[in-house]
């Protein structure tokens, strides 16, 4: 990806201007989310839009696209002033938008949603062979192994995103709009997104494109555009940009230090071991120990097990043999709450899908797992007020009033819900998966810091992490595993890229290596 | 700030009066009113009294319905359950009078009974649903097929009446007052209050709208999802139960006609109240409103000439599909 850097050092801005939108303000409820937002989008360039969590860019690219309407502003197409009454609208006028979730019909096969409202058809029935034709050339394209004849609720989240990302594109967007959609997708995935954007770019497509990864912004965008608390801060060229720069700009200050310091003592006693774990097709005899005030980084490619593995050793999923010893006694964990009645928690990589109810307020979601704390019989409302009181400040969660849904909360400000959530029920060892999707750079910093916190205070935190500086960056220990065994256990200065990527791929010749320490 | 019009009912300016949850009640009001104005008779505490007992057993039946469709399930098999346990609470008083007399104790036990029915029928319902993994609407559909032949078998396919003997005992169940309220009513009260407590104040409820909102965000927060749901189903049954206790001394019979189509009407008085059908979210007080706003109709009808008594469910059914669409609308409003 650094090479390809070079590539938006080129000219900016040559194309003409197709969308403009002037003093966009939009609020919700009481709360404003916009004020007087600008931003001009040429044919032919990618335009990245910045901004920390909750800075207003997907409310933004929402009302450019018609599917919210702008409390007042101005948006102008080609020349002319537009006002769209829908998302629909706004297609028609060729801006295709795709949004931060996915919005796929789980039960559906990927053709059908691919052509979900604008089916083919011969006569009067649907022409079912052109559209398989279509999508397995679209998804080929994309060079996505897909079946066209697959469920979506069969395929995994990177999977998903690309059958999305293959939908819009079958649309022939003149202004194509992602929010975040490389959130989910692996390193290699990305790169074929960026062919097709570059492509996408070349025919003249005016492209507007969310990120928190400042490495992409930095390889695809030709400008910038930042947002901050609602604001516009600057839009200007990426080339004279260091990412550094950005996260300034974005933050409105500088992050001093993005991790906290490691500290974790390596002869501290070992308050869980697996061993022998093995999940049917999924995970093949596994075993580690973690050690009291430790992070121990499990790092692999997509497939490798390790969301089986965690998801074994705290019983939500059922395990052919292993044993589990917690501060050297075995136990038995075979649902949460055995797992949780032994001082274990895990926060879901799925915040959406798993990890949060989106149609409810904070309070209900911050207590849900800790539930029996709040009250035997009778919920006894102060404490669990108190409770929220006291999340919201530990763990900076911003939210317009106490009464909004989770589901309208920025991306950053669920997951710090969602952290909130889980260590609600004081856990002596968390397992955290993927803690920083789609989390803006301040944000991450953060969270990086409640980890250090959680380990400095004595508690334990296995981390399952797609992000290599994440990894290396809070990881006192690194195992890695392939195709669904420990290939590899990292530890001091062996804890570096190459070698995780080693033993991730298999290169390594040191199969199945014996725990020790 | 200055979009007061587009959103509000969501902000600060909604909350001194919340349209969305005061539907209900002042639809009711409405009729009320709708109904003063038809005939001065509406008014008169006879026939007031007369609309509060008869809401009690739809009522009853509904609060308990709430829990199961707030837990995102659904019982179709309450009016056959409720003649079921009529018949056999039916059949167990006449046995036991020739052991234990026409006395107090004969109608214990057969209340008895009838709870001990009515909780293993919703245990019943609950694990097939959960254990069984079948969709609740399939399994409620079997039984309610089940618990109705049953009655029709015990009956011999004509009617089961309580024997004379008993009915003297049994009679100030439905037709008693407690300090000038009916005693339906007064139960109908209490079974609210108790429902109300238990679905906004205690965990069990705030787990029933987890699971409800999203079953998987339910099952990793360390919720026993089959056992609520299950007790979902049980608390359904027991609330049957109670409606079948007062209901059999109001006929002292019981019969394959008993109950019919009692479901739909707990269902709709369920959503009438502002229940959403998909889960995730009930309400009791709504629920309560729903049963009496049902009654009130049927009643307003019988007091007026202006339409057709037979077309009491045609009205209902309308009322059933405007409360729906409201609830509708407000979320159109909402996403624009
Ligand atoms: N439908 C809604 N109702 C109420 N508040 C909303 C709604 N949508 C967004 N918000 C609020 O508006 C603010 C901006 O949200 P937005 O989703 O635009 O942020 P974002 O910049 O895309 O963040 P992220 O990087 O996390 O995706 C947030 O505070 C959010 O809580
Ligand atoms: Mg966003």
């Amino acid at each position: 990806m650094k090479n390809a850097a070079k590539n938006a050092a080129e000219p900016v801005v040559s194309g003409q201007l197709r969308l403009s939108a002037r003093q966009i303000c939009k609020s919700f409820g009481a709360a404003q989310v916009l004020f007087d937002v600008p931003i001009d989008l040429y044919a032919g360039e990618v335009h990245a839009l910045l901004g920390e969590n909750g800075a207003g860019k997907s409310t933004l690219v929402k009302i450019l696209s018609g599917y919210h309407a702008p409390d007042s502003g101005e948006i102008v197409l080609d020349g002319s002033p537009v006002s769209f009454d829908s998302s629909e609208d706004g297609e028609a006028r060729g801006i295709i938008l795709i949004h931060q979730e996915l919005n796929l019909a789980d039960q559906l096969t990927v053709e059908e949603n691919i052509f979900l409202g604008r089916e083919m058809t011969r006569g009067w029935f649907l022409d079912k062979a052109a559209m398989r034709d279509e999508a397995a050339r679209l998804l080929a394209g994309l060079q996505c192994d897909i079946d066209p004849c697959t469920r979506i609720r069969d395929l995994p989240v990177s999977d998903r995103q690309m059958v999305e990302i293959a939908k819009a594109l079958s649309k022939q967007a003149d202004i194509l709009i992602l929010d975040e959609p490389t959130a989910v997708l692996t390193g290699r995935e990305v790169d074929i997104l960026f062919d097709q954007i570059r492509r996408l770019r070349e025919r003249g497509v005016a492209i507007l494109y969310i990120s928190h990864k400042l490495d992409e912004i930095k390889a695809i965008a030709d400008r910038v555009t930042v947002l901050r608390d609602g604001s516009h801060i600057t839009t200007q060229a990426v080339a004279g940009l260091e990412k550094d720069d950005m996260a300034r700009l974005m933050v409105g200050r500088d992050i001093a230090q993005m991790f906290p310091d490691q500290i974790a003592d390596p002869s501290a006693p070992v308050v869980l071991s697996v061993r022998n774990l093995s999940v049917p097709g999924q995970v093949y005899d596994a075993g580690f120990d973690l050690r009291r005030g430790e992070v121990l980084g499990f790092a692999g490619i997509v497939g490798a097990g390790r969301t089986a593995l965690m998801e074994a050793i705290i019983g939500l999923r059922p395990r052919s043999s292993g044993a589990i010893l917690r501060d050297g006694q075995p136990v038995v964990i075979d649902n949460l709450r055995d797992a949780g009645r032994c001082g274990i928690a895990y926060l879901t990589k799925d915040r959406k899908g798993s990890g949060l109810l989106l149609n409810m307020e904070m309070r209900p979601n911050l207590t849900l797992l800790a539930l029996d704390r709040f009250g035997r019989f009778l919920l006894n409302r102060k404490a669990e007020d108190a409770a929220l009181e006291k999340a919201i400040a530990a763990f900076d969660i911003r939210a317009a009033d106490r009464t909004t849904k989770v589901g309208d909360f920025s991306g950053g400000n669920q997951q710090k819900l969602l952290l909130a959530k889980v260590m609600e029920c004081n856990p002596d060892i968390v397992i955290i998966d993927e803690p920083t999707r789609g989390i803006d750079i301040g944000t991450k910093s953060q969270i990086y810091h409640f980890i250090g916190d959680l380990t400095a205070q004595g508690k334990s935190v296995i981390l399952l992490s797609s992000e290599m500086t994440e990894m290396l960056g809070l990881s006192d220990r690194i195992i890695v595993m392939a195709a669904g065994r420990i290939t590899g256990i990292l530890d001091g200065e062996d804890r570096t890229e190459h070698q995780i990527m080693r033993h991730a791929t298999g290169i390594s010749d040191n199969q199945g290596v014996s725990v020790h320490g | 700030m200055g979009n007061s019009g587009r959103s509000a009912g969501r902000t600060a300016a909604g909350r001194f009066i919340d349209f969305k949850a005061m539907g209900p009640f002042m639809a009711l009001v409405a009729l009320f009113v709708l109904g003063a104005l038809i005939n001065d008779a509406f008014l008169s505490s006879g026939n007031l009294s007369n609309i509060f007992t008869r809401s009690a057993f739809i009522g009853i039946i509904a609060v308990g319905a709430t829990f199961v469709i707030t837990a995102g399930g659904i019982d179709l098999s309450v009016g056959s359950m409720a003649a079921f346990i009529s018949g056999a609470m039916i059949v167990v008083m006449n046995t036991l009078i020739a052991t234990l007399g026409a006395g107090v104790e004969t109608v214990l036990l057969g209340i008895a009974v009838s709870v001990v029915l009515g909780v293993a029928a919703g245990a019943i319902n609950g694990l097939v649903t959960t254990r069984g993994k079948i969709e609740a609407f399939i399994v409620t559909l079997g039984t309610m097929g089940i618990y109705r032949s049953l009655v029709t078998y015990m009956a011999d396919g004509g009617t089961l009446s309580l024997d004379f003997a008993i009915r003297d005992t049994y009679r100030p169940l439905y037709y008693g007052d407690i300090l000038g309220i009916p005693v339906p009513v007064v139960v109908f009260f209490a079974v609210a209050v108790g429902g109300y407590v238990l679905l906004n104040m205690t965990p069990f409820g705030r787990k029933c709208f987890a699971i409800g909102s999203n079953e998987q965000v339910a099952r990793y927060s360390a919720i026993h999802v089959d056992r609520i749901k299950t007790l979902t189903y049980v608390i359904q049954g027991l609330c049957v139960s109670i409606a079948t206790i007062i209901y059999v001394p109001r006929l002292g019979s019981a019969s394959s006609s008993t109950g019919v189509l009692w479901e739909l009407e707990a269902i709709a008085a369920v959503i009438i109240g502002g229940t959403m059908l998909k889960g995730g979210y009930g309400r009791i007080w709504g629920t309560v409103i729903g049963a009496i706003m049902l009654t009130t109709i049927g009643n307003i009808l019988n007091l007026t000439d202006v339409i057709s008594n037979y077309l009491n469910g045609a009205v209902q059914g309308l009322i059933i599909i405007v409360a729906v669409l409201l609830q509708r609308g407000d979320w159109r409003r909402k996403k624009n």
